[in-house]
């Protein structure tokens, strides 16, 4: 089997298989990042541009540690450096690197399906880095690849998402990967940050933290972004920490072995408790050791799914 | 000059149902309907002009209360010219320009422009509709009184709501006194804020941020309580959901002077059509759940949805191929409007002779013509060709604006000729 994409756009254009075989492929990649010379040749003549139109520190940083070790040519550009703050549209900008002949474009872009315009424009792979409110397929991977090597295995599991739902791409994308694997998905957040009929994406609607908590394996927090409040989702930081912040009680409801995640980065004292974001279970930092293999995996992947493409 | 249209069939709705006649035009008037074995007692001097139209329909000239024209001041997404032309090519011989130009149709020299401009190109007529503020801005009365002399005939806030409830009521009360209907964009931008699509499923899972029903179907209800209030006749742009069909329905029964149009879009699509972020798909109000279409539909049935208009929107490709949520609203609808509406009578939802009331007769009255096909009133007349099988295409497209999401469409009927003040303005080449 090999991956017939040539780009990563979503987790739902993914199979549970193409999943598994994305999921296998980083955990052969992490051990590499455990040498005393991290770098392999394997992509040496490649070209990736990072392509960031939003502020970003940790997964541009990951991507581009990523693709460094497998020893591919890195080029950043961000927004402020770019042609777009002179007026040139996405698709112009695009076809100009294009023209450069980079093999993969990593792209983050505040407009969701902004990577899907341009991969259907593109012959390098384009890989979403995180398209507005939409995906951000290698934060799903990376936490699904955390939970398996947790867990053994992500059928049957049961995962607790909460937090601002309506407004990010992680829920979407991992309410999307849990589902087709086969885990059991329960969300909660005030009613203003849950989207209508996000059931029809196969979670369920818990009505507090502690029902969507309760015998939990996974509790996943989500950031609170303070800027939003402009648009009235809640009352206070205080209000939303009192009702829905993670606490050490309200863990306890979950798994004696349940094990807590955040993408990052975190409000401490707001939706995680410092002590639990600290504490045993917390997985927080290995998600970011497992985002550099996994998404050196991607590239590998997408890399050879180009050239597979490329035959037909 | 006597011009005979031989062999079609008439659909005048409260007239003419789907009789033979033929129909005897003279000096851009319409002179007589008769009977096709009929000789005509002409002059020697008079010139007979005759146009074979068996197997085609004829009804009055459609008539499209919703256009953008964009000129002047957006010319290279369309001119008063092309839109003419995309009209009179989609059957229509009366469109409805709305103010949002740059400048903004809010006083008689922008009025005096675009009624000179479409007096000189000769093609379909172009009543403007004007602005109910200065600048749109929602702040200050136009100048009706003065805009209404120089030929306009209705106002409107489309593209830009009037927020404050007292500015519209006044509105009304000066536009009541002056015999001008109120086109009200029903929209309270509070709540479409920053969205781009329908609020539902598909927005959801797309990451699109959501326009609800409510930011319409509030401020209808608004409207007709203004309606109410001040007496005044207002017509409801676009509707797109249940709740609207549902208020304007309840309105009419209490007698409120309200009318309303939807779109071919509205009763054709619903918001799986953007499922690929196809920008085509975007306009405002934006495409409905299955549900609301079906709720469109039911309003244009029994009556409460008056018209059929096309809210033309043209853009170009530079508004149109971005990222989904900074795209333009709007889509083009006159050359496809009347092929998607015949549809309705294909799927027997409305008899041709409703549809045409919808897509003529109706929109006449709230202008306050007489568009019969009757001895004495102009010519305005659109033949149709009920069996032309096509598929849409937008290379086709007269218009400037390719911005359509029906591409590929396989639809039947269209205007095979349309007919002006008796004179031919368009003809479908063979």
């Amino acid at each position: 089997m090999r991956f017939e994409h040539k780009d990563l756009l979503d987790i739902s254009s993914l199979s549970p298989q193409d999943i598994t075989m994305i999921l296998d492929t980083a955990e052969g990649m992490k051990e590499i990042n455990k040498r005393p010379v991290k770098k392999v040749p394997t992509l040496r003549g490649k070209t990736i541009v990072l392509f960031f139109q939003e502020p970003s520190t940790r997964t541009k940083l990951s991507f581009d540690i990523a693709a460094k070790r497998l020893s591919a040519d890195v080029i950043s550009i961000s927004t402020g450096s770019s042609s777009i703050v002179k007026g040139e549209t996405l698709i112009d900008t695009v076809k100009n690197l294009e023209s450069m002949s980079p093999d993969i474009i990593v792209m983050r872009h505040s407009s969701s399906g902004a990577a899907q315009l341009i991969a259907r424009k593109l012959a390098p792979s384009v890989v979403n880095a995180g398209d507005g409110l939409h995906a951000h397929p290698t934060q799903s991977l990376l936490d699904m690849m955390t939970v398996r090597e947790k867990k053994g295995k992500i059928e049957g599991l049961k995962i607790a998402i909460i937090g601002d739902i309506a407004h990010s791409r992680v829920a979407r994308s991992n309410i999307n990967g849990f589902t087709k694997m086969g885990a059991t998905v329960n969300v909660t957040a005030p009613g203003t940050m849950i989207p209508k009929g996000i059931e029809t994406l196969g979670c369920h609607v818990a009505p507090d933290i502690e029902s969507c908590v309760e015998d939990a394996d996974v509790v996943m927090m989500l950031r609170i972004q303070k800027e939003r409040q402009e648009n009235i989702l809640f009352p206070s930081e205080r209000e939303y920490a009192s009702l829905f912040g993670l606490t050490r009680e309200r863990l306890a409801r979950a798994r004696m072995d349940a094990i807590v995640m955040h993408p990052g980065p975190m409000n401490r004292g707001v939706e995680i408790a410092n002590i639990v974001a600290d504490g045993e279970r917390s997985v927080i930092l290995e998600q970011v050791t497992n985002g550099v293999a996994l998404r050196m995996a991607v590239f590998y992947l997408v890399a050879g799914g180009k050239k597979y493409a490329d035959k037909d | 000059m006597l011009t005979r249209i031989k062999g079609a069939k008439i659909v005048d709705p409260g007239n003419v149902d789907g009789d033979y006649k033929d129909i005897i035009i003279r000096d851009g008037l319409i002179d007589a309907l008769v009977e096709p074995d009929k000789e005509l007692d002409a002059t020697d001097t008079d010139e007979i002009k005759e146009i074979d139209a068996t197997g085609m329909i004829a009804v009055p000239g459609l008539i499209d209360l919703h256009v953008h024209l964009r000129e002047p001041g957006h010319e290279y997404k369309e001119t008063i010219e092309t839109g003419a032309r995309a009209a009179v090519r989609g059957g229509f011989t009366t469109i409805c320009p709305m103010p949002n130009t740059s400048p903004v149709n809010d006083n008689s020299q922008v009025t005096a422009y675009i009624v000179n401009k479409a007096r000189d190109l000769g093609l379909c007529r172009i009543l403007p509709v004007g602005a109910i503020t200065r600048g749109l801005e929602g702040d200050t009365l136009a100048e009706y009184g003065d805009m209404k002399q120089k030929g306009m005939v209705a106002i409107s806030d489309d593209g830009r709501p009037v927020a404050d409830a007292r500015v519209m009521r006044r509105a009304m009360e000066y536009a009541n006194g002056l015999g001008l209907p109120v086109i009200s964009h029903s929209e309270d931008l509070s709540l479409a804020r920053e969205g781009s699509m329908n609020e539902g499923i598909t927005a959801t899972r797309l990451g699109i941020k959501g326009i609800p029903n409510a930011a319409e179907s509030t401020m209808v209800m608004r409207e007709i309580a203004l309606a109410e209030l001040t007496g005044a006749r207002v017509h409801i742009a676009h509707v797109s959901c249940e709740e609207s069909v549902d208020a304007i329905r309840h309105g009419k029964a209490r007698g409120v002077k309200v009318t309303a149009e939807t779109a071919p879009h509205y009763f054709t699509l619903t918001d799986e059509a953007v499922a690929q972020y196809d920008t085509h798909a975007k306009m405002n109000p934006p495409l409905r759940t299955e549900k609301d279409r079906q709720a469109i539909i039911e309003g244009l049935v029994d009556g409460t949805l008056d018209i059929i208009a096309t809210d033309h929107a043209p853009h170009s490709p530079l508004e149109k191929e971005v990222e989904f949520d900074r795209a333009a609203f709007g889509i083009v609808g006159l050359e496809t409007s009347l092929a998607l509406s015949l549809e309705l009578v294909q799927e027997e939802k409305l008899s041709l002779s409703r549809l045409i009331e919808k897509m003529s007769k109706n929109p006449a009255a709230i202008l306050g013509i007489d568009n019969d096909l009757k001895p004495g009133n102009p010519a305005d007349i659109t033949l149709i060709d009920p069996e032309a099988y096509h598929t849409i295409d937008p290379d086709t497209f007269f218009s400037k604006g390719v911005n359509t999401p029906f591409v590929g469409f396989n639809v039947k009927g269209e205007a095979w000729m349309t007919l002006v003040q008796g004179r031919v303005v368009f003809e479908k080449e063979l």
